[in-house]
């Protein structure tokens, strides 16, 4: 079934669309990863075009994080005055981020940096979870470090003006997890991710913070930088397509709460590894994109 | 779609020129009207007509028509991928102050056979006579570089399309051509020309106009989002929030 998407002004197969929303979904649900990551560059590759897909993207993911956000709020998982400060932080950055979207966009050079760092970041993401799953799977042994890891980095308890987190029980400088949120606003602009995938690590091995609360606190702050970026999209690139964003939508929510009953009853480690393949092969698709001489050596911007 | 009213209109418009020396189109197109709606995929445009001739009474030899469909010019900036440092990214530019968003021309035979180049050039008859008024002051071979970059990549489109046999002429006064719109074309005020064509001259030609909009709540996303941005925003936000919301309460009742 053929559906007019308005603002990308192309039709698309609305099935296919569901479909990718539901996949991406249930990853997301199986994982707590927005998905993002995964939305956009196969939107993408469908023939969106990429601020299109990018700002639809992040839309998606703000619905994607919307139960598992409830969940862990209700549970008492969320640190919210961290959550605000890098909020906060995410917010200040994706209108940075924005504002560098649209020079690189004027100069012609969006497409790639957006390949670049998919490249970077897929390749990063991919090759860490293949090699935990591995070692989870015991097809690699690891020697357990002798010294036992240091609680938190050294810089981050150095920086000034110190506040209490009761929720995460820290004593720290807002700065740091300002900076965090900072660097994933701007991510989430420029490829419609989340930045779970990110945010998680960093706040534990970073900032310290207890596990117990790190996947709540990320979702928190995830769902209000995407919906921040959204509405930062929606008004300098006028990029964000209703349409397709609730065809993603309809899909992933959906896929989002199978895939929560699904982790309970599969393998996680296989699970894991599968992912890491297709995030993987992903990125390997986006970085044979710019090596490859493209299908289109001409492209045209309108005036 | 069959045309309706054009016998009519000929029986209507024949007395009045029948003093007239030179023949008459009279052209019409199976929709005024194009409207995208949500399932919008393309669309077919049956362009068709007749020719009235002095008298009454077609010529002897054989006459062409060349009917051209446009859309509203934009101006443009194509852009050129060179590999620099293996990785392939846009180096090169150039504007096009008149480049026409949609273009096909169906002819009753091959525009080179109907005209010469100066005359073909001269009503932007073909792809290659389009004026695209490039600027900048760019040397001529990247200017051809650059024009037939645009020709290819429009041309695969879709949005540009030539029908060198496109042109169906029934008994010398009724023709009729049927040119294919791609989903992706602009909105906007299009044209369609219709010329006769006797003997490498163009002795006759007449235009009419066709709206292509967006209609129904297709329109209203496109105006909402370039008009109320801030809105248009807030919606987007409150519709993933309120389908996140609803699918997690109506899966915690399930599971």
């Amino acid at each position: 079934m053929d559906i007019y998407l308005p603002i990308a002004g192309q039709s698309v197969n609305a099935l296919f669309i569901v479909v990718l929303g539901f996949l991406v979904g249930l990853l997301s649900g199986m994982f707590g990863v927005g998905g993002g990551f995964l939305t956009t560059p196969l939107l993408i590759f469908y023939g969106i075009p990429p601020t299109v897909a990018v700002a639809s993207a992040a839309t998606q993911i703000t619905g994607a994080s919307v139960s598992g956000a409830m969940v862990h709020m209700r549970r008492g998982g969320v640190d919210l005055k961290m959550a605000g400060v890098m909020i906060a932080g995410g917010l200040f950055g994706s209108v940075i981020g924005a504002v560098l979207f649209r020079l690189l966009q004027s100069s012609g050079q969006i497409d790639v940096v957006i390949g670049l760092l998919y490249v970077l970041i897929l390749g990063w993401i991919g090759a860490l979870m293949l090699l935990d799953s591995l070692k989870s799977l015991g097809f690699l042994k690891v020697e357990q470090p002798e010294t036992p890891q240091q609680r938190r980095h050294r810089w981050v308890s150095s920086l000034p003006y110190r506040w209490r987190f009761h929720g995460s029980g820290l004593y720290i400088s807002p700065v740091a997890p300002l900076a965090l949120g900072f660097v994933a606003g701007t991510l989430t602009v420029f490829l419609g991710i989340g930045g779970g995938f990110i945010l998680v690590p960093a706040m534990i091995y970073l900032l310290g913070m207890p596990a117990r609360i790190v996947i709540g606190t990320s979702l928190v702050m995830i769902l209000a930088v995407t919906a921040g970026t959204t509405m930062v999209h929606a008004i300098t690139t006028r990029a964000v397509d209703v349409v397709l964003a609730a065809l993603l939508l309809v899909g992933g929510v959906i896929g989002a709460q199978y895939g929560a009953v699904l982790t309970t009853r599969l393998k996680p480690d296989l699970l894991r590894l599968a992912l890491a393949v297709i995030i993987l092969l992903v990125g390997l698709r986006m970085f044979l994109g710019l090596f490859w001489r493209p299908d289109e050596i001409f492209s045209i911007e309108y005036l | 779609m069959k045309p309706r009213i054009s016998p009519l209109l000929i029986a209507l418009v024949a007395p009045l020129l029948i003093g007239a020396d030179k023949p008459v189109l009279v052209p019409d197109i199976s929709a005024r009207e194009v409207q995208i709606r949500y399932s919008f995929s393309g669309a077919q445009l049956l362009l068709f007509g007749a020719v009235v001739y002095p008298g009454g009474r077609p010529p002897d030899h054989q006459v062409d028509i060349a009917v051209v469909l446009r859309g509203p010019v934009q101006p443009i900036l194509v852009r050129e991928k060179i590999r620099i440092a293996g990785i392939w990214m846009n180096a090169d530019s150039n504007r096009f102050r008149s480049a026409p968003s949609f273009y096909a021309v169906a002819s009753s035979r091959p525009i080179a056979d109907l005209l010469d180049e100066r005359t073909a050039a001269i009503y932007e008859l073909g792809l290659h006579n389009l004026q695209l008024s490039p600027g900048g002051g760019a040397l001529p071979e990247k200017e051809r570089r650059f024009e037939a970059g645009l020709l290819d990549l429009r041309s695969r489109h879709r949005l540009y399309s030539e029908y060198p046999h496109g042109v169906e002429i029934n008994g010398g006064v009724l023709y009729r051509a049927v040119i294919t719109i791609p989903s992706q074309v602009p909105v906007g005020t299009y044209t369609a020309e219709t010329f006769l064509i006797d003997r490498h001259k163009v002795i006759a030609a007449a235009t009419r106009d066709i709206q292509i909009d967006k209609s129904g709540f297709e329109r209203y996303v496109a105006l909402a989002a370039r008009r109320h941005r801030f809105l248009y925003g807030l919606t987007c936000v409150a519709l993933s929030l309120f389908l996140g919301w609803a699918a997690a309460a109506a899966f915690r009742r399930r599971f």
